[in-house]
């Protein structure tokens, strides 16, 4: 029976592995918090944060490289179990937040917002949420009336991103003024968030990550196909709904302070899975660290491969993750796995 | 037990099945027989409430389908689907998600869930393969792990839609031995077959149904004799006596 206990949960490694990442995710952080265009060592980054720092170099730390960081944690995190859950409920690897409608609502949202109200940037973030929410509420209805098949719901989410983005395109031509703004949160990046910005969006995302952890049992139960599931007993139907809502609301959370990161929460579930497997809990939680991951040291890079100047880190994320996506493709090919 | 009384069930603008009256009893095999797009999946599912019917009343225990809940059903009745998705996990993990009608918030599997299905990964002859993950298993040793899912369900009923297709003839008479021995410990056993000479070997009971109804439910050498098995299936079906009793052949 302790045979089937641990051969039921899969790679033995896998909680260890989850620990390694836990110790990357601090040791990314720290470095992410002391190098940049000025260097600041260990012990005064320490002293910023306990709040006994003094001069430029705590207030770099607190007001500065802290909000990045705990942006690029949050993101991360976020992005890349909204695309963890949306690959799972729609059994489809290529499924990510994009896919129901979350970057095209987001984005025509903060489109409007920059062209209607230019003065008033801090509701950027507030519209980018909303815009997602409405996007993936949108094209949830439409698949629901239609059947609430899988592939009807990634056509309705095609469908929607292709009406939103010509409404982007309108609103761009009608208040050319606007495309500053909105190609700003189209690159995506961390720059210039305060904790203020970031506190709407750590609960959003802090109560989705544990509502979505609390469902990783039925997750699991929804990859063995909607009626399977259903004969145990799952309402899948409605299960589908809540979780993709979750996703939703964990993209949407993300988007409004990172604008269009979308790669991370396809790149991010993929390498987990390979690393962990397909239960659902150990991958919710490696995705949550791996995407933290992947976006504080991008972040890091972003600002230190021609600092003093910053590369955006969209641009950076796509450069790196691209080509380290496509090795893995290469690897798993060659029979290499990981 | 599961009895179906004049049952209609179909989708919506396509009636599929009309005036079902079957009882799935204990302690039997029964085949349901008949040909594409007769109605044999549309039954199963909607005996098992994943399809509302549209008319007539599926009775478990002697009580109507709809007053039990989702997990209700699920310790009533397991069902293995037609097209079943293989998941990146291994054997073990698989035949525990039949333990999840039993589980309560927060889903933590209790040491009688592991013995259970422990006990039905052996039952099966599968206890080795509990910690392969399910996508590197042949696929007669797959249909192994679902049996033994559907075992761990601990059930009184269990529905398989074409659990032998694609399974080369050893798998599919190990399948059969199986579904067998499930009868003999006392569960209604239900399966849509298209094989019919296995279904003739195999089960206690056919059913046979036709353009949404049933047109003859009973032993299979009834069945057999009655005429209405070639007639429906296009297919002559020979039969010969041997000491294991009758076999057929088409």
């Amino acid at each position: 029976m302790k045979s089937l206990r641990t051969s039921s949960v899969g790679n033995r490694g896998r909680y260890g592995l989850i620990a390694l990442l836990a110790v990357l995710v601090l040791a990314a952080s720290v470095a992410s918090l002391a190098f940049g265009a000025v260097p600041i060592p260990p012990g005064e980054v320490i002293a910023a944060l306990l709040g006994r720092g003094r001069g430029a170099a705590a207030s770099i730390v607190l007001y500065a490289r802290l909000p990045r960081l705990c942006g690029c944690l949050l993101a991360g995190a976020a992005l890349a179990c909204s695309g963890t859950i949306i690959q799972g409920v729609l059994n489809n690897p290529l499924a990510a937040p994009n896919v129901i409608g979350v970057n095209s609502g987001a984005g025509l949202a903060t489109a409007l917002c920059c062209a209607l109200a230019p003065q008033a940037p801090q509701l950027t973030s507030a519209a980018a949420f909303l815009g997602a929410l409405a996007g993936v509420l949108l094209v949830l209805f439409i698949s629901e009336r239609a059947g609430a098949a899988r592939t009807t719901l990634v056509l309705a989410g095609v469908a929607i991103s292709s009406v939103f983005s010509a409404g982007i395109d309108g609103v761009l031509t009608f208040f050319p003024d606007a495309l500053s703004g909105y190609t700003d949160f189209r690159v995506g990046g961390v720059k210039n968030l305060s904790m203020a910005r970031l506190a709407p969006a750590f609960w959003v995302i802090l109560i989705a990550l544990a509502l979505a952890l609390s469902l990783s049992h039925e997750l699991d139960l929804l990859l063995l196909g909607q009626e399977t599931a259903q004969s145990l007993g799952l309402p899948a139907g409605r299960l589908r709904l809540i979780l993709l809502a979750l996703a939703a609301a964990l993209a949407g959370a993300a988007v409004s302070f990172v604008g269009l990161l979308g790669f991370v929460g396809l790149l991010a579930p993929h390498i987990m899975r390979r690393m962990v497997g397909e239960d659902s809990f150990p991958l919710l939680l490696s995705s949550a660290l791996g995407g933290a991951l992947l976006l504080t040291a991008c972040d890091l890079a972003s600002r230190i491969i021609f600092a003093p100047f910053e590369l955006p880190l969209g641009v950076v994320l796509s450069l790196t993750g691209g080509p380290f996506f496509l090795w893995l493709l290469l690897r798993q090919r060659r029979g290499g796995g990981l | 037990m599961i009895q179906l009384r004049n049952l209609r069930a179909g989708y919506p603008g396509r009636p599929v099945l009309e005036g079902i009256d079957l009882d799935f009893r204990p302690g039997e095999v029964l085949a349901l027989l008949g040909p594409n797009g007769c109605g044999k999946s549309t039954l199963l599912r909607t005996a098992n409430g994943l399809l509302p019917k549209t008319g007539g009343v599926v009775l478990v225990d002697g009580a109507p389908l709809e007053g039990l809940s989702a997990k209700e059903i699920a310790r009533k009745t397991a069902y293995l689907p037609q097209a079943r998705a293989v998941p990146n996990i291994t054997a073990g993990r698989m035949v525990l998600h039949g333990r999840f009608p039993y589980l309560s918030y927060p889903r933590r599997y209790r040491p009688e869930d592991y013995q259970m299905v422990q006990k039905a990964l052996n039952w099966v002859g599968a206890g080795e393969l509990a910690g392969r993950p399910l996508r590197e298993l042949s696929g007669g040793q797959r249909q192994k792990v679902y049996l033994a899912m559907a075992l761990a369900q601990d059930t009184e009923t269990v529905l398989m839609d074409e659990p032998t297709t694609y399974l080369d003839v050893g798998c599919q008479l190990e399948v059969m031995a199986l579904s067998r021995r499930l009868a003999e410990e006392g569960r209604a056993v239900v399966m849509v077959l298209h094989d019919l000479c296995l279904a003739m070997r195999w089960a206690h009971r056919v059913a046979l149904l036709s353009g949404g109804r049933l047109r003859q439910v009973g032993a299979p050498e009834e069945v057999w004799s009655g005429g209405a098995l070639e007639q429906v299936m296009g297919a002559a079906l020979g039969r010969v006596d041997t000491p294991e009793g009758w076999r057929y052949f088409i």
